[in-house]
């Protein structure tokens, strides 16, 4: 079976929980125990209804103020696809949780409250998920039984948003109205809107092509960890392991390891105690080389015969701050892109983006939490990169704080 | 073959395991696994197997021992240990109970799984491990939902749930101060459903308790409960003999047996395809509260 991973986002108080609550409900993916937790739950809140945000607002703090603060990854299964659903905060002050969400999604639902409009939660969700990378984007106007399932309010809003998503690299958008409390046009067809025959929510996850061309992208494979069991029976083993995040490569394919440019060939596939003949994207593989060459973590192996990355130590990036500790030019960040690590400094703050009127702002000199910024950096070591409309692994970077440790910005290489 | 490229499911989950495992190797000095014995761990120490192989596994074993395991439970990971040929930490809840560390509850629900936290972080301490990984799953509980694959722990072994570290795309982020660890979840991913169909894909050996047996049990609340002498029976229990299996396997206090005929892993896997009810529907340590589990999780529970 295929796994589709998606992401829903959108403002505040959107339905975003209650959407995943009514799907999870009416594809019957909840269990009586959760069912029976949930209803007690609610009625110990005084709702009146069943409250099916419970379900995935599950941390204590989240359940008190009635918002998400955190992802909650929730699963399902209908008998055509499995779903990995991320289920993502609308608050500004936790976007960094919504890229954390979104940046392994196939597909972004972004809701908008039928009684508001396209907000600024809802531009800054698009523009991140755009900036991700997510191909698919639907937009899942909410809460139409709060405007009498009308017609014109749903076509303002899908022209409102049209005209802002121009300004955005987006990939193909969607729109749909619905109603998560109630279940119109989520599980099931809306006898409420007979002016809508585009199909359910469901029905289009069900469909929806999952982007599998990762085995005929060029070969990438970020070197993780040497494997060298020096045992009597493996005495002379040593065997590359990594995960392909793009490509697919063969016994007997000559190989090129970068940044030192050294060449060799594929001896030997392995994964446990299997040999094979090919390997493909997004595998995890052992890989022996005919040469006793240096490879070490944060290397990565390529075929010789395919699109070569760029190896730089100068790199511009798209960056979405995701910290209160503000970017400075010049501080010395620790930068992680696929296996490799290295130091780096923020040159330049080429123009940070206005998220109300998507203009760029020139002369700015830090940024701050949730600012989306084109940014260029000087690396201690060279890095090997592709951008990040070629190769999601390959191309994304996060900025680490040595003083704090904590993960402070994720770079999308242009 | 050629446009036939496609990983199932399964396949890719496997895939996310084994890239995570590795990454563990790399960014910590002294990682572990937890090994309880039920069938995540299991599955953890299998996928360790495959990233590492035909290197052993590059993390000793630790199993929090509540004394109160299945006989099963023990003997399966004995013979695991020796056939991987890897190392057993084992941290004892009565040590911790016997010097002080912990009190022992009372009454008829009384149960060490509480006690096992301390226990916990006083093994991580000892043996200085600064990543412990586990077979946790986020669609076993709300909280765990929640925990990112890398999860942070401060030097007091808690969670901060309000303040998670980003997480981005497949960069995880291991750094820290001295005292703190990590846990780390390489099957977070995965589905109760997925693990039955990875052991059945694997041909994994599982513990006996998994499959239908005849055992001595009593009720308690709606569930079936092992009658085990460390089970203190109210006056008006009974105790017959019923076929049963465990769907998960916590110690015996607080692991909720299933009437079942699954005598086979087709027979499991048909079993939970067609269940109303979760697999820690049968688990007593979460019903204690609305929030059981992450209050528990932030004071350093598994």
């Amino acid at each position: 079976m295929e796994l589709l991973r998606f992401t829903t986002a959108g403002s505040v108080d959107d339905g975003k929980s209650t959407l995943i609550g009514r799907l999870l409900y009416d594809s019957k993916s909840i269990f009586e125990d959760q069912l029976e937790a949930v209803e007690t739950a609610s009625r110990s809140r005084g709702n009146e209804e069943l409250n099916l945000a419970l379900l995935t607002d599950g941390l204590r703090a989240e359940r008190e103020q009635g918002i998400t603060i955190d992802v909650a990854y929730r699963y399902f299964a209908t008998p055509k696809r499995k779903f990995i659903i991320a289920d993502t905060p609308g608050h500004v002050e936790y976007t960094r949780n919504m890229a954390t969400g979104a940046s392994t999604a196939d597909l972004a639902v972004i809701l908008v409250d039928a009684r508001h409009g396209v907000l600024e939660q809802t531009v800054r969700h698009t523009y991140i998920a755009a900036l991700l990378g997510i191909p698919h984007i639907v937009v899942c106007v909410n809460k139409m039984d709060l405007v009498d399932f009308s017609q014109e309010v749903f076509s303002k809003i899908e022209q409102d948003y049209l005209a802002m998503a121009e300004k955005l690299p987006v990939g193909k958008i969607t729109f749909m109205p619905i109603s998560a409390k109630f279940g119109d046009n989520v599980v099931s067809s809306s006898s409420n809107m007979p002016w809508y025959n585009g199909g359910t929510l469901l029905n289009l996850l069900e469909t929806v092509p999952v982007g599998h061309d990762l085995p005929q992208q060029p070969l990438r494979i970020p070197v993780q960890h040497v494997i060298r069991p020096i045992s009597d029976k493996f005495h002379d083993f040593r065997g590359y392991a990594g995960r392909l995040c793009a490509g697919t490569l063969h016994v007997g394919d000559s190989v090129t390891v970068l940044p030192s440019g050294k060449r060799s060939t594929v001896e030997s596939l392995w994964f446990a105690d299997k040999r094979k003949e090919e390997t493909f994207a997004p595998e995890s593989v052992t890989v022996c080389l005919s040469d006793d060459i240096d490879i070490s973590r944060g290397d990565l192996i390529v075929r010789s015969d395919e699109p070569q990355p760029v190896t730089s130590q100068d790199i511009t990036m798209m960056v979405c701050w995701l910290r209160e500790d503000k970017l400075q030019l010049g501080k010395r960040y620790l930068i992680r892109q696929a296996t490799a690590e290295t130091v780096g400094m923020v040159k330049e703050i080429e123009y940070k983006v206005d998220i109300n009127t998507l203009e760029q702002l020139k002369g700015v000199s830090e940024l701050n939490a949730n600012d989306i910024a084109r940014i260029r950096i000087r690396t201690a070591q060279a890095l090997v990169f592709d951008s990040y409309t070629a190769n999601r692994t390959t191309g994304s970077v996060v900025f680490v704080d040595p003083d704090t440790n904590d993960t402070v910005g994720a770079g999308m290489i242009i | 073959m050629d446009n036939n490229r496609k990983l199932t499911h399964l396949k890719e989950l496997e895939a996310e395991a084994v890239y995570v495992l590795r990454e563990v190797a790399e960014q910590f000095e002294r990682p572990a696994i937890l090994f309880s014995g039920g069938k995540d761990s299991i599955v953890v120490v299998h996928l360790a197997w495959k990233a590492f192989y035909p290197a052993k596994i590059p993390f000793p074993l630790v199993h929090i021992d509540t004394g109160h395991n299945f006989a099963e439970t023990i003997r399966y990971r004995d013979a695991l240990v020796k056939r991987l040929g890897v190392e057993l930490v084992v941290g004892s809840v009565q040590e911790s109970i016997d010097k002080g560390r912990v009190k022992e509850e009372t009454g008829y629900n009384a149960s060490r799984n509480k006690l096992q936290t301390v226990t916990l972080l006083d093994t991580i301490e000892k043996y200085r491990f600064d990543a412990a990984i586990g077979g946790a799953r986020r669609d076993e509980e709300k909280a765990r939902a929640k925990e990112r694959f890398f999860s942070h722990r401060d030097e007091f072994g808690q969670w901060n749930p309000k303040n998670q570290r980003p997480e981005l795309w497949n960069i995880f982020n291991g750094r820290k101060n001295m005292g703190e660890h990590f846990r780390v979840f390489p099957i977070s991913n995965w589905t109760e459903m997925d693990v039955w169909q990875y052991i059945y894909q694997e041909k994994i050996e599982m513990p006996s308790l998994y499959f239908t047996h005849r055992r001595q049990v009593f009720e308690r609340d709606g569930q079936w409960l092992a009658a085990e002498p460390c089970m203190k029976l109210k006056p008006n229990e009974e105790v017959v003999e019923k076929e049963v299996r465990c769907r998960t396997i916590g110690d015996i206090t607080c692991t909720g047996l299933t009437l079942s005929h699954a005598h086979t892993l087709e027979e499991i896997i048909d079993e939970i395809a067609a269940t109303r009810v979760t697999e820690r529907g049968g688990r007593a340590d979460d019903k204690r509260s609305e929030t059981a589990m992450e209050d528990r999780k932030k004071a350093g529970y598994f």
